[in-house]
This record gives C-alpha cells, structure tokens and sequence, in this order.
C-alpha cells in the first residue's frame, strides 16, 4: 500500500514553515511522464523515484506477478548482468532499489550531484529499467528466493495475519492478494509473463517521475527526458475496480502456536480524495494513530499492560485503504483485549471525542509538519506520490486548514457513515484452543 | 539521589564560558560545572530540532540476576515526577506538535524527542525533572512489566529468528556483558523490584554519566545556556566504573546448532570477534574492516552476490557486515541462506571468501569502488538529522569520542589492499569464530 496521507501532509510545512520551503516544480516530459522536482542545494546529493502504475493491483490471476517483475528489474540487459549494472552504480557510490506495493512499482536511486558521478548513473539506470530482458537463470534464482521467503513467513505471525486480514477486507478485488504472491503462483510464473507485464506497466505513460536535490531545472529536465526517453511510450492503464465493503462482521481464525495473540480487526476505508478522509484521519489519531498518546495506548498499555504494542491506522490508496487496530496479547487476555479494542473503538464512533482530545490531537497534527520533513529522502517519498495520484501541490495546506476546522461531531458522523462494526473483520492468529474461544 | 533546584541559581553569561570545542563537522562541544556532556550539531535546512539525552548505561552493565534492568528502566522513565505525572511528558510533547521515544542498547539508554527548533526549551525542562526527580512505584511496575514481558514476547519468544538471536549471543560472546539479550531473561524481568529500579537510577541517572546531543537548527551558543539553565543544578556523583574483565582471549571456535519447530528455512550465522573503534589498538584497523566488509557486501555487485548468491548460487542470500560502534570489541557478521537446504555448503563457500581475502589482496577496482562506497554512504547520513544525533550519542557512549567522525574520510582514503589483507589476516582467525544454524526441527522431533 503506498504511503498514506500522513506521510503526504508533512509536505505543508514547506508551505507553511519557511525554512524548508519545497517549490515543486511539475511538467510532463515528450514522452509522457509526469515529473515533479524539487530544488535542494543544501547537500551535494540527488534522489530519483520513478513510480510506475505496476503495483500487485495489477497481477491479475497471477500473484507475486508485479513483485516478480519488481525483483528483476536490475537482473540483466541483452549487453550486462546483473554484477555489471550493480557495480555501474557502486562505482560511484550510487544506491540504486526496485519495490513494489499494492500500487505502484517503484525504483529509487540516490547519488552524488557532481555530474561525473551522477551523469554515468542515470544513463545506466535508464537502460536498465527500460531494457531488462529477464534472462532465464535470473528468473529462476528470483523464484527460488521468492518461494524461500513465502515459506519463511510461515513462521512469522505478523506475516499470517496481514495476509488473513487483507484477503478478508478486500474479498474479489486485486487488493485482496500479497504482493508477494503464493507458493502456488509464484511457482507457475513464466519469464514469459514477466516480460509482457514489464512490456505493458513499465512505460513513459505509466511513470511519475521525483526529483529531490542539488539540481537545477535544466538538468533536472535533462535527467527526466533521458529516464522518460529509454522507456516505451506505452498506454495508460484502465482504473482499477472498486472496493466493495464486506457485507457482514466476520472472524477469521488462523491456528499458530505461540505465547501471543495477534489481533487485527478492520475493513476497507475510503479512496484517495474522498472528503470523509479529513475527519477519519483525526478521528484514527484520536483512537490509536498517536503513538503512546492514543486512546488504545493508554488503556491496553498504560493502564492494563495487556500489550506493548496497540495502535490504529487508516490509509487511502488509488481505490478504498484501509482502517485497522492492531495488538499483541498474551494469550489468557485474548478476550479482554478484544473487548477494550472493540468497546474503545464503539464508544469513540458513538460518541465522538471529548474536547480534550480533539484539541490535543488537533495541535499535533497541526503543529508536527517540520518534524519529519527534514531529510531529501522523506521528501521525495511526499512529492512522488503528490505525483502519482495527482494531488493539488496545495493539498497539504489543504488537508491541515481542513483538520483544524473538523468539530468532534462531524469526526463522529464520519466514522459511523464509513466504519461500521458490523462489517469489520477481525483477525486472530494464535493457538487454535485460543483462537476458537472467542468471538 | 539528587535533587534539582527550581530555581536557576546560575546566569550562565556571568561565568567564564567554556571555549566551545569547535571541529569539523559542525560539532560542538561543552561540559556544564556538574560533569554534564553537550554535543551540538547545526543543521539548518528545517526548523526542527532533535534532542537526545544519552546515558553510559545499557544491557551490557547488567549483571548476573538483574539483566533487562537497563531496559525495564527506560519504561519506567515514562512513569512521571510529582511535577509531571505519568502521560503529562507525552502529552506536552504531542501537544507541542512533537514526538517522543527512547531506546536501550547493549551500551547505553537513550531518550529522544523532536520538535520544531523553537519548542526545545520545552524537551530540556522534561528530561531534565525526570533525570532528577522520577517516581518509582510498585504499581506502576506491576503493570510496566508486563508490558516489557509482551514486548519480549512479540520480539523473541514467538520468533524463531528471534529465539535463534539470544542462543547466538550467549555462544558467540561468552563470559562477556553482550552475552544476554537486551530485554532481559524473562525470569530477570518478572524479578526486578522497585528497590532495584531506584538503585539503578541512582547510580547511573547522573548528570556526569550523561550526554545531551541536540542537532537541527539551532545555535550551539543558546543550546549551551538552555542545557546549563535546565541541567546545571542537577548534582550527583560520577557514575561507578564499569569493570569489564579480560574474558577467554580468545575463546576458540564455537558451534552452535539449533534446531525450532517453526522454522521453515535454514539460516546460517558466522561472527569473528574483531575490535571496535574503542578497543582497537590501531586506530586504523576498524576502518580496514568496514572496507573488507564493504568488498563483501557492499551492494549487489560484490563478491558475496556476484559470487554466492548468482554465482554457484550456493546461497539464496547472503551478506557481511561490521559496526564499530561497540563498547567492548564487536563482531564482523556474515550470514546465509542456502538456497537448496545445504546450509554446510553456504558455510564452506563463506569460509572460503575469508580465507580469499587473507590470501590475496583485493583488487586496485574493488578497493576503489569499496572506498566510493562508504564515503557516499557517510554523505548521504547527513540527510538524516536524526541519524546524525545517533550517530554522535553511539560514538559517546561507547568510548570512541564523536571526534571519531572527523577521521573517516581520512583514514578510508589511506587504507591499502595490503591493510586490508593484514587485517584479515589479524582478525578473521578461527579461534575467534562462532558459527551459529538454524535448521527445522527433524521429522519426528515435534512433540
């Protein structure tokens, strides 16, 4: 799932704060990419994401297709291996990755500004993203560490319950399948598949293209034509479907053997831009999305000690994201836990927050932008996905005008209009005797 | 136990002002009269600042029966003073627009906060009436514990990577403070009592045992006089001397094989143990290491990869790596996952890259592009401002002195292919190896 709004706010500051004033700068290059950049001279340094729409949204019946894809994407051209484009970039002291989440593909690079150093980078970059040819023995080594990492996160409870959870809320829709896929379909991709997957997604049509750093404009632009210019000009993707919500409350139990307890309980939330974003956001910051202060911190933790960790979360993607509580528990205080998660979440809905909380949570959301606005690299993330889902450069000052106006009623009808309790999934993942004991 | 006057008793312009060890990197350095450490970094891109206080205490000063005591204690941090009830610190802060955490390491505790740069006033007054005046009660830890215990159980118990990490330790550091794991053995944790936090406090919550780090935008000059304002009456005594006995030098070759029900993957862990910057007795040895690493697995086109994990393809991942920054000497880590089950097969194939690199020097083209590497990587940290306030606070309390930092470019530039032979030679010897494997549990073992 790609970022969420939070880490898309932080981005007023540069508005609102002064010191770190971030001009985005936005054009389309002949190809078709949307570039946005921003000028930082304070660093001899540059950091480039191309966001291709290629996420596992896009696997079709096929998951771990879009990872697979991802993971190879540096493997090999028809004149270099992967050691020879891997050293291309260390050679000069470049760091280079590809990722993929449920949206977007991704590859990152950061470098030094010096143009001996950066020049010879983006030209292997360039090359190497738009001629990947996928040779068989890369395929094959990619898989095999694919299906050793499906099988490791057997073990891990976190991993089970994510992909319990995911599958739940989004039922039919591509949302629903990891983007790492399954054993059974990781097994039976073709290099075939991959190849018309990175063919189709990896375009200038389908890339948004940020730039953070100690550029100026004119080579800003050279940089963006020459990444655009190597890729096919390719054709947008058609939208993705909707989300449909669940029809009903369900648990989903998953039998693992441990001390604990993971518990996620949640459902599908809204879409990027929809209005309702604005009061659920405060609202999840009032409830768990405020670290030790939230409401769930305090009674799980502080005053229980029933867990170290129980917080909320709410996302937007390119359709519905999702909203979710999360806790460990030892496995005797199951049924406690899902009480206080269950009850604080009802009482906030009912009731909607007091003033206190309101004000508190309001102040730190208004007040926080600088904080984590203070490196390139946070920066890039918040002007990429400005650019991949075609935010106003004046969103943020938006979004924190919009939070400081929200009153505790209209945080309340939000969450009963879009979070309802009868259709949240709840997730358990512990041992069966735990797990069956409850509701 | 001390205790910090209200008042401020003392206007730091009337006094002699202690000349600011100025250096490079935008460092500087003052001592308040109570023994009290302030390190500032400027860094003026954002108008936001990171405070750190940093104490020179952490799992490895724990000792037999009390371990998790360093760690269970920075929980007890957030429990409140009579002036600041618990929740008050962490309220003010997010109130503030702010955030707030803390973090326990084998050699230290830290506790953090990051503000708009204005705001720091409102950090220095919070940490400095709980490094004076924190409430401990048998109440609050009760519930605390627990908490610690779940934090255990997330971390470890339920994860056989997590229950392989402490086996690996106590084999691969024995006799040695980094033997037990940070959070403490549970029994440890479930036994430590009110009385035992309220000594810990004392000893070692002291102002001469502490280290503030504030980077962001700031003036070091008004750092100063903040930190001599909120800190400077604090008193107490010097922290005891940590005593660290010379233990099984070396410890000859160590094996450990562990087998978990819930592993599904084989993994393999090798670990020399090497100096640090504070113990080498050559300055330039940690950085030959940091080199010989980065030749390793320095990205995807170095030996391991090229090699192991394309190559032969012996191993589905492989990876080396080396951190200095350790009180007592550290480790140089390699790992490996067999990509068909062979884990004695990753374990010959790593073996023989160290011996690769004893035997012959690397190449002028590796040595190069290592080089490139790290002195990127050492630009590309100053992106961080929080990064940069860690990276003072670790080289303080381990012992190597933030001046550390100075000396890298230089000594990065000045290491040969003929060090970092030496240094191979020297340090990746079998009588200072742990082999630690992680295999699934043989059919018929599941109870």
């Amino acid at each position: 799932m790609r970022r969420g709004i939070l880490a898309l706010m932080l981005l007023l500051i540069t508005q609102t704060g002064g010191a770190m004033e971030a001009d985005i700068q936005q054009w389309e290059t002949e190809s078709g990419s949307t570039v946005l950049f921003v000028e930082r001279h304070e660093l001899p340094i540059v950091d480039i994401r191309i966001a291709f729409d290629a996420g596992s949204a896009r696997d079709g019946d096929q998951p771990g297709l879009a990872r697979m894809t991802s993971n190879l994407l540096l493997e090999g051209t028809s004149s270099k291996d992967a050691g020879e484009i891997a050293r291309e970039f260390e050679r000069y002291g470049a760091r280079v990755s590809a990722d993929s989440g449920r949206d977007t593909g991704d590859v990152s690079l950061r470098a030094l500004s010096e143009p001996a150093r950066l020049d010879p980078v983006i030209g292997t970059l360039a090359t190497a993203v738009a001629e990947a040819d996928f040779p068989a023995e890369a395929v094959e080594r990619v898989r095999r560490q694919m299906l050793l990492g499906l099988e490791q996160a057997k073990s891990s409870a976190a991993d089970l319950a994510e992909r319990a959870f995911t599958k739940a809320i989004y039922g039919d829709h591509p949302y629903a399948s990891a983007p790492a896929g399954t054993i059974e379909s990781v097994e039976a991709i073709a290099r075939a598949d991959i190849e018309a997957f990175h063919a189709r997604h990896y375009t200038a049509a389908n890339a948004t293209i940020a730039i953070v750093g100690d550029l100026d404009r004119a080579r800003a632009e050279a940089i963006a034509s020459r990444l655009s210019e190597a890729l096919p000009t390719g054709e947008p993707l058609p939208p993705l479907p909707e989300v449909m919500l669940p029809e009903a409350a369900q648990t989903v139990r998953v039998p693992f053997e441990a001390e604990q307890t993971h518990v996620v309980i949640g459902q599908p939330s809204v879409r990027q831009g929809d209005e309702a974003y604005y009061p659920l956001y405060l609202g999840n910051h009032i409830l768990g999305g405020n670290g030790l202060t939230s409401l769930l911190a305090e009674r799980m933790r502080e005053e229980r000690g029933l867990s170290y960790s129980s917080s909320s979360r709410i996302s937007t993607g390119a359709r519905r994201g999702r909203f979710q509580m999360a806790t460990q528990v030892r496995n005797d205080a199951l049924e406690e836990a899902l009480s206080v998660l269950r009850g604080s979440f009802t009482e906030l809905r009912e009731q909607g927050p007091d003033a206190e909380r309101l004000d508190a949570s309001k102040r730190n959301i208004t007040g926080g932008f600088p904080l984590q606005l203070d490196s390139n690299r946070d920066l890039l993330g918040y002007v990429s996905s400005i650019g991949f889902h075609g935010l106003d450069h004046d969103y943020l000052t938006q979004f924190v005008g919009r939070v400081e106006d929200l009153t505790a009623e209209e945080v309340r009808e939000a969450l009963q209009q879009h979070l309802d309790p009868e259709r949240m999934v709840t997730v358990l993942v512990g041992p069966a005797a735990t797990v069956n004991a409850v509701e | 136990m001390t205790t910090r006057n209200a008042v401020f008793a003392l206007i730091p312009a009337l006094m002699a002002l202690p000349a600011a060890a100025q250096a490079e990197m935008g460092v500087s350095e003052f001592t308040l009269d109570n023994g009290m450490q302030v390190l500032v970094r400027q860094d003026h891109r954002a108008p936001v600042v990171v405070s750190q206080v940093w104490y020179r205490v952490g799992s490895s000063y724990e000792g037999r029966g009390q371990t998790g005591i360093s760690h269970l204690f920075e929980h007890m941090m957030f429990k409140g003073t009579e002036q600041y009830p618990e929740g008050e610190f962490s309220d003010i802060i997010a109130r503030e627009g702010g955030r707030l955490n803390a973090f326990t390491g084998r050699d230290f505790t830290a506790y953090f906060e990051i503000l708009a740069a204005d705001r720091l006033p409102i950090a220095l007054e919070l940490e400095a009436d709980r490094m004076a005046n924190l409430q401990l009660s048998a109440e609050d830890l009760a519930t605390e514990r627990e908490v610690v215990l779940e934090e255990r159980r997330l971390r470890t118990d339920d994860r056989p990577e997590g229950r392989f990490g402490e086996r690996y330790s106590a084999v691969a550091h024995p006799g040695t403070g980094y033997a037990h794991p940070i959070i403490g053995w549970a029994d440890d944790v479930a036994g430590t009592q009110v009385d035992d936090l309220q000594n810990w406090y004392e000893q070692w919550y002291t102002p001469a045992n502490a280290t503030l780090v504030v980077a962001g935008d700031v003036e070091p000059q008004a750092v100063y006089e903040l930190a001599q304002n909120y800190f400077g009456d604090i008193e107490g005594a010097a922290a005891p001397e940590v005593h660290d006995p010379e233990v099984l030098s070396p410890p000859g070759e160590r094996r450990l094989i562990y087998r978990d029900e819930q592993t599904r993957v084989p993994q393999l862990r090798m670990g020399y143990e090497v100096p640090s910057f504070a113990t080498a007795d050559s300055a330039r040895d940690p950085y030959a290491l940091l080199l010989l690493a980065t030749v390793l697995d320095g990205g995807d086109g170095a030996r391991l990869a090229e090699e192991l994990v394309r190559g032969s393809q012996v191993a589905a991942a492989a990876g080396a790596g080396y951190n200095p920054m350790t009180r007592l000497d550290g480790e140089f880590s390699l790992y490996g996952v067999p990509g068909d089950g062979d884990v004695e097969a990753v374990e010959a194939a790593l073996r023989e890259q160290i011996k690769r690199v004893q035997e012959n020097p690397v190449s002028e083209e590796e040595l190069e592009r290592a080089r490139s590497q790290l002195l990127a990587d050492h630009l590309f940290e100053l992106d961080s401002v929080f990064y940069q306030a860690m990276q003072l606070g670790m080289l303080e309390t381990t012992g190597a002195g933030w001046e550390t930092l100075a000396a890298f470019e230089e000594n990065i530039r000045a290491l040969t292919a003929a060090d970092l032979q030496a240094a191979a030679q020297r340090y990746l010897r079998a009588d200072h190896l742990t082999v630690g494997i992680m295999l699934p549990a043989e059919a018929g073992d599941e109870a």
